[in-house]
């Protein structure tokens, strides 16, 4: 992950803010977010830029893959904008959805190097397992709140994107037998109070394992 | 955590420290009558002097959202043939905006809508399209009140408490 790993920081001093800059000419954090939804857009975008993020917000996969130069006729956009250091998608969308995006940008050698996080209103465990293995980051709960993105930020710039995150090393297995969806509480049990699938504990007992 | 969070304590019987006992016990009864969860306090809490009205914003933008997807869904609803995957669609938009600024009422009648829109029970959709947006015009309402109330707690040099 060279763009996310650029930005190193070893301690953040108190007072500097994720995306902050050092001070000595280090790159702004450059999030491009893609979701359908006005509200979600104005929200992810406010998230984004309370924590000195810089932001793009676009309505669609296809308006992401144009901004990134991957498709359209507008291709020299993405050339002269910087570099995106992660990119936010919402799973469902009309025409392309997350996963078909997270397909595209991961099937791209220009940009399969940066992470993607999948944001969803709906926790369905094949629809998580499908995300992972095609390379997402992450799969963050909506509403998303301040401390998820914090946390997101906060670990991709350290470089510990290099590293499997947290959660896609506790890859949910193939086997469960059928599909449910959590309304609200996380899949563990930690006092975590981060709304992500980031869990450690075993599943739960209705799903069967091989 | 206390009440005059964000406020020096202003003077006893002070017309801002009225303002404030008023505005917290308000929001307070909003939570407990679910009309606003928890997001919509993050929602406070993100907005600052760059950005005061960024609340009144997202608020206004889910209202016209709201008004265009019920719009919507009862022109999908009064069509002859029923298209219920594309009610459910706009039902499911509509669930995801008003979690996101924390609408609990809305969102939780979003949920029993698209368990009627997937099965297909035309009454049972009309009476949470009219449920839906009854509970849209309270909140609106209850919402005016509270921005009313945070406007005059700005006037009279306070800010407005956040949890």
């Amino acid at each position: 992950m060279a763009a996310a790993g650029a930005v190193l920081r070893q301690k953040l001093p108190g007072n500097m803010d994720i995306c902050g800059r050092s001070g000595k000419g280090s790159p702004e954090f450059h999030v491009l977010a893609v979701d359908d939804s006005l509200v979600d857009r104005k929200v992810i975008e406010k998230l984004l830029r309370s924590l000195s993020c810089k932001v793009t917000v676009v309505e669609s996969g296809s308006r992401a893959l144009q901004f990134l130069g991957l498709e359209g006729e507008d291709s020299s956009v993405g050339f002269d904008a910087l570099p995106v250091n992660l990119i936010m998608t919402d799973y469902s969308m009309p025409g392309m959805t997350g996963y078909e995006l997270l397909k595209k940008i991961k099937g791209s050698s220009a940009f399969r190097e940066i992470p993607v996080v999948i944001m969803s209103s709906e926790r369905i465990l094949a629809r998580i397992n499908r995300c992972l293995e095609e390379g997402a980051e992450e799969f963050l709960s909506k509403p998303v709140k301040l401390s998820d993105v914090e946390r997101l930020t906060r670990y991709l710039l350290r470089g510990e994107a290099d590293q499997v995150s947290e959660f896609r090393k506790r890859k949910l297995p193939k086997t469960c037998d059928f599909e449910f969806s959590f309304p609200s509480s996380p899949l563990s049990n930690d006092s975590d109070s981060s709304s992500s699938s980031r869990s450690s504990s075993p599943l739960p007992k209705r799903c069967k394992s091989v | 955590m206390s009440r005059f969070h964000g406020n020096t304590q202003p003077p006893a019987g002070s017309v801002l420290e009225q303002l404030l006992a008023k505005y917290v016990d308000y929001m307070d009864s909003l939570r407990r009558e679910s009309f606003l969860d928890d997001q919509f306090t993050q929602l406070l809490k993100l907005q600052d002097e760059n950005n005061p009205d960024f609340v009144g914003e997202v608020v206004s933008l889910f209202f016209q959202d709201s008004e265009r997807l019920i719009g919507n869904m009862g022109t999908a609803l009064g069509k002859k043939s029923v298209d219920y995957k594309q009610v459910d669609a706009d039902v499911h938009q509509l669930k995801g905006s008003s979690s996101s600024i924390g609408a609990v009422r809305i969102k939780n009648v979003c949920v029993f809508f698209r368990n009627l829109c997937e099965a297909k029970n035309l009454e049972g959709c009309y009476r949470c399209l009219h449920e839906v947006t009854q509970e849209c015009v309270v909140l609106k309402n209850k919402l005016n009140t509270l921005f009313m109330l945070q406007k005059q707690i700005v006037a009279a040099g306070g800010s407005i408490p956040v949890d």
